[in-house]
């Protein structure tokens, strides 16, 4: 019998070199299935099981899923972008011009970062609302939706800060209209303004800050919580199913009309 | 499965081990005391393989507007001239529609932190824990303080002029009287929908919906000096 692809996975997963890297053992039993999940340290975030009715697409839209995929597509064109960025006035424009126009592929990586993380505050957004409309945040989940609008603020920040990296006038003016709210801040207002911007105005303090909260503390914070949120999921009980849930007077009344219906 | 009673009363004894127990368990704890048995599927390998096709498709879906749309680069950043006129990125743009209508302090400042608690709230807010919709029970009392909060906002709202905002709110309000109206067993499903729905669909809906309007009408209806324009006209 020929050897399939298939077959040569399995022998590589029986080497000494693969086991010792991956714990979960070899073989498509269940138990290494769960093992598969339960002893990789990215993957034990999850649940072991998922109800099936909670994997088609309706459940949930995966907006979840879709918002870490749009991340994960950030942090990558993020690195690569890094090696062509310097966050100084006015080399910053510059290395704009040089992505558009001397480095490979570099306007459709930049495109790639801008357009990604448009569609992560929207994809944010999304999975927001139809959390709350699937009654998702009702205990014992409410810690995780808490842990969902933090996420949601880091997004916002993430998104904001890197605004003003391009250093072009869209960038420079949209960060001027909204860092001038902080000002609004009874109190502390002009405080918090010039923390934010480093100075009075947005100037280079400002593009250097605003370019270490973007690719470091930013990111690490959204990193951190992202994997706090998987956890819950799985400590709370798995992905929300409305039947586990008492049943809505909705039901009750489609119950008793198509009783009606039936006399 | 009709009226459930407020809690469920089980006993267990072991007379080597233990006296009689008595455990109850009230409804409010609901979903991580019932056990249901129903199929589940692996996580690995069904789910994460979904998962990742999902975020392929997602992946292929960006690459190819990334092929066709540029990011938009204007000119340096120039401190000396201001363009007109001056926009946040789009997800703020609601907030800096209010800003037109409302000082700083308001606009940029309360209400944002007072949508942010709102939202945090959410789940400790256990005022409707049946979910049972707004207007079943005394429903009198809830109609008049309704009609109290729906026409006071409105006189806010007129009263500043904010009209992008009053609109949304008057057809939520509508909607919602609608629902007032609705039994949930009437024979239209869409009515038996609204007619379910509690207090808190109701806000969350309103919040989406002015929303959705104020950052339409910031991106695409505001012009030079924040004027209204018309986005087909330019």
């Amino acid at each position: 019998m020929a050897k399939t692809i298939g077959n040569y996975f399995d022998e590589l997963r029986g080497t000494r070199v693969w086991r010792s890297v991956f714990r979960g053992g070899t073989g498509s039993s269940t138990l290494r299935r769960s093992l598969a999940i339960q002893q990789n340290v990215f993957l034990h975030l999850f649940s072991t099981k998922v109800r099936r009715r909670m994997v088609g697409l309706s459940a949930t839209w995966y907006l979840g899923t879709l918002t870490f995929g749009t991340f994960l597509i950030l942090v990558v064109t993020g690195i690569l972008l890094m090696l062509y960025y310097h966050p100084s006035v006015p080399q910053a424009y510059a290395d704009m011009k040089d992505l558009q126009f001397v480095v490979s592929s570099g306007l459709f990586l930049r495109n790639l970062h801008r357009w990604s993380a448009h569609a992560m505050v929207f994809l944010v957004f999304a999975h927001m609302f139809k959390v709350f409309y699937r009654g998702a945040y009702r205990p014992p989940r409410e810690f995780n939706w808490v842990i969902g609008i933090i996420l949601l603020l880091v997004t916002l920040f993430l998104s904001y800060t890197g605004y003003l990296l391009p250093w072009d006038q869209l960038a420079f003016w949209a960060i001027t209209v909204g860092s001038n709210i902080a000002s609004a801040v009874p109190l502390f207002g002009n405080k918090i303004h010039f923390l934010m911007l480093g100075g009075n105005l947005v100037n280079a303090n400002a593009l250097l800050r605003f370019y270490v909260l973007h690719c470091m503390i930013l990111p690490l914070t959204a990193i951190l919580f992202i994997a706090i949120h998987f956890w819950r999921i799985r400590k709370d009980g798995g992905l929300y199913a409305q039947q586990s849930e008492p049943k809505t007077l909705a039901a009750r009344a489609a119950g008793s009309a198509a009783a009606k219906g039936a006399q | 499965m009709t009226d459930p009673k407020d809690f469920i009363a089980g006993t267990d004894s072991n007379a080597r081990k233990s006296p009689t127990r008595v455990v109850f368990v009230t409804r409010r704890t609901s979903a991580q005391v019932k056990v249901t048995d129903e199929d589940q599927l692996q996580t690995y390998p069904e789910v994460l393989f979904r998962a990742a096709v999902a975020i392929e498709v997602l992946g292929i879906v960006l690459v190819l507007i990334s092929l066709l749309f540029n990011a938009p680069l204007e000119g340096l950043a120039d401190p000396s001239h201001t363009p007109n006129p001056a926009k946040a990125p789009w997800y703020f743009l609601g907030l800096q529609e209010m800003l037109h209508y409302f000082p700083p302090v308001v606009a940029g400042v309360l209400i944002p932190t007072l949508v942010v608690i709102a939202l945090v709230v959410i789940p400790y807010f256990n005022i409707n824990v049946e979910a049972e919709g707004l207007f079943l029970k005394d429903r009198a009392r809830r109609l008049r303080i309704f009609y109290a909060v729906a026409i006071g906002l409105s006189v806010f709202l007129l009263f500043f002029d904010v009209y992008v905002a009053l609109v949304p709110t008057l057809v939520v309000a509508a909607v919602m009287l609608v629902a007032a109206n609705s039994s949930p067993e009437s024979s239209s499903a869409f009515r038996r929908y609204l007619a379910s729905k509690p207090l808190s669909y109701w806000i969350m809906t309103w919040f989406l919906v002015v929303l959705f309007v104020l950052t339409a009408v910031g991106t695409f209806f505001r012009g030079p000096g924040w004027s209204w324009v018309w986005p087909w006209r330019s």
